[in-house]
């Protein structure tokens, strides 16, 4: 094996959580609507009842404690998740394109969400969130299935142009049940650009046994995409059950991403840019890299989310607008100051 | 959001050129035909009133019918939904199909939005397309109202249904006590947020009644329609909540005491959320005046349980 075994160094780790510790901290402090430090402090201190602290009951406790701090937080949680699942698709498949909408997780959770939106009923509203899991799971559980009757040994291809086709299969019923419904254009196309600006606890409560199980294990199985790198034949020489272990990664990344999607809405980029900006910065190694991912990610979407409600505060930017406007350039720039010769 | 763009995007007042040919002499001759109409670029003369008119434009929908045309059209887009009574179709005015509205062998449309050269493929096929874009203010709605009664032959029906409106509003707008009182409000678009300001049409209308907008201070674009933060709604604090998503989005009283910072809002707090038809609100017709009733009423319900 070519890969150079690589571990997280103790400095690494200390850098990283002191960075993403600061990224959180500012994002609470700025926003919207000005509010001063002694009030921030205040306002979490008091709701995690450290002792003496004395409860803030302004205005500024809501927005610290119910609006902002939750929105932050899942910002993280959810960039987490795109990025480490973007590298462990990019591994799963050897493919530097891939990212965690590959295998139609995206037009699934759209078409589900639209089939909410578009169904009228008053209870309809509450179900977005689940019928976009729901929709998300199901596109992925049906390019697996027509993706594995590929030829043997080239599943991956297979799994990848299955992929493309159900994507834009239920993209295009989506687009057809949409054009069907234009009083309730406003909605779907709101979904579909992705946002923050309405997520609170319980958002949060909903996404995070998904995103935490998933995380844990792509964390779990980093090792693997090593592995994977040298090709599924030699990989199965080499003693791996490169299916078993492919269908599971791809269940943690689609049970993760689709729990992310279904309360943000489709936030692009994060999944291909984050790993490949780290990819520039530290080499290949997904022992390395799924890591980094997870708090690159947290930390590039806590980011793009603050740019999102500052730069024309009061008024909201939609997320996916400023992750492509913010990372595409930036992605360029790492690439043209690093070429390095990295390749997946 | 989409509509609203659309809306926005044509800024134009469509009605500038509203010529009719036979001011002199309409009082003289019963029928004022010839008329003639210049709308974007086109010269369309009239001799008679149309008898097989199409509109995709539920705002003319409700003209027409409001003015007693109503006989005349043969078919309405499928966002047509008022009056109950017009002949509502497949037809779409956002991704129309020319071959389903030509073979209606219409002798008039009416449109408010020319998706895909919609109207100059129309009028090479020979048939009048009228325009009537998003109005900017209440003056524009009524000259589109007095142009379609112009061309139908329904003049005076045009001109009572707009006397009738301008005395209604006049009439709400007297009924509010202390107008100017600084009164805020936030109107909402659908539940991420989007706002109007007091440049839009709507926006208007809550000026009109002496009402404050949280949104005029947020729109840096000056776009019209900003998204607003949510922690800005919660440090605003508007007296008064009116929701414009309840049919687009689901929304109502109860979706909105559930988002998170919004249950201690005084408008919650004290239930002053007023829910107004998302599509008299995104319309620009007679029925406008009925829309500045309830924010009239919206108003005088808040002064009276709050003095």
């Amino acid at each position: 094996m070519a890969t150079p075994v690589k571990r997280v160094s103790a400095t690494t780790i200390v850098v990283c959580s002191v960075a993403a510790m600061c990224t959180i901290v500012l994002a609470v402090c700025v926003g919207a609507v000005p509010v001063p430090a002694s009030d921030v402090l205040q306002s979490i201190g008091w709701h995690l009842n450290v002792p003496f602290m004395p409860r803030n009951l302004g205005t500024n406790d809501i927005i610290i404690w119910q609006l902002r701090l939750p929105r932050v937080i899942l910002a993280f949680v959810v960039g987490s998740m795109l990025a480490s699942a973007g590298a462990t698709y990019q591994g799963t498949f050897r493919n530097p394109l891939a990212d965690p909408y590959l295998l139609g997780v995206s037009a699934g959770a759209g078409l589900g969400a639209t089939f909410a939106i578009v169904s009228g009923a008053a209870v309809s509203h509450a179900l977005i969130p689940v019928a976009s899991f729901l929709g998300a799971m199901g596109a992925v559980a049906l390019t697996y299935t027509l993706g594995r009757s590929g030829v043997s040994g080239r599943m991956s291809a297979s799994l990848v142009l299955a992929g493309v086709a159900v994507a834009n299969l239920l993209t295009a019923i989506q687009t057809l049940v949409q054009q069907q419904h234009n009083d309730k254009i406003r909605e779907v196309y709101s979904w579909v650009l992705g946002t923050l600006n309405t997520s609170g606890w319980n958002d949060l409560r909903m996404v995070a046994p998904y995103i935490a199980l998933s995380t844990f294990m792509l964390y779990r199985y980093r090792r693997v995409l090593d592995v994977f790198s040298v090709g599924d034949e030699e990989a199965t020489t080499l003693g791996l059950p490169v299916e078993r272990v492919r269908a599971i990664v791809i269940i943690a990344a689609t049970l993760g991403t689709a729990a992310a999607v279904s309360v943000t809405g489709l936030i692009g980029f994060v999944g291909i840019i984050v790993p490949h900006a780290l990819r520039l910065l530290v080499g290949n190694s997904y022992r390395v890299l799924i890591p980094l991912s997870i708090v690159g990610g947290g930390i590039f979407l806590v980011c793009a989310d603050l740019i999102a409600r500052t730069a024309l505060a009061p008024t909201e930017i939609p997320i996916g607008i400023v992750t492509a406007l913010i990372g595409a350039p930036f992605f360029l720039y790492i690439l043209g100051s690093r070429r390095t010769g990295a390749s997946v | 959001m989409i509509t609203k763009s659309l809306a926005v995007a044509t800024v134009l007042v469509g009605l500038m050129g509203l010529t009719t040919a036979a001011t002199p002499s309409q009082a003289a001759t019963p029928t004022p035909y010839p008329v003639v109409v210049t709308n974007y670029g086109a010269s369309m003369t009239f001799t008679k009133a149309p008898a097989k008119i199409i509109s995709l434009s539920p705002t003319a929908t409700e003209i027409l019918f409001a003015i007693n045309a109503g006989s005349k059209v043969v078919a309405v887009d499928n966002q047509s939904n008022y009056p109950a009574s017009a002949p509502k179709t497949a037809l779409s005015g956002y991704t129309p199909n020319i071959e389903s509205i030509l073979s209606y062998n219409p002798d008039l449309v009416v449109v408010s939005y020319d998706p895909g050269d919609l109207v100059s493929s129309l009028r090479n096929a020979g048939v009048k397309v009228l325009l009537q874009d998003a109005a900017n203010t209440l003056a524009d709605s009524y000259a589109q109202i007095a142009q379609l009664g112009a061309i139908t032959g329904r003049r005076v029906s045009a001109n009572a249904v707009v006397s009738n409106m301008k005395k209604k509003i006049a009439s709400a707008l007297a009924s509010i006590p202390n107008r100017g009182s600084n009164v805020t409000f936030y109107h909402e678009l659908d539940d991420t947020y989007y706002s109007v300001t007091s440049s839009t049409f709507i926006g208007q209308l809550y000026s009109m009644a002496g009402l404050t907008n949280i949104a005029d201070k947020a729109d840096g674009a000056e776009w019209g329609y900003p998204q607003l933060s949510s922690e800005y709604i919660v440090a605003k604090n508007p007296s008064l909540i009116f929701l414009a998503d309840t049919g687009c989005c689901n929304q109502s009283k109860k979706t909105v005491k559930s988002r998170p910072g919004f249950g201690q809002l005084a408008a919650v707090k004290r239930n002053h959320i007023y829910v107004l038809n998302d599509d008299v609100s995104s319309r620009w017709g007679p029925r406008t005046a009925s829309l500045i009733e309830a924010i009239a009423w919206a108003v005088k319900n808040f002064l009276r349980t709050n003095h």
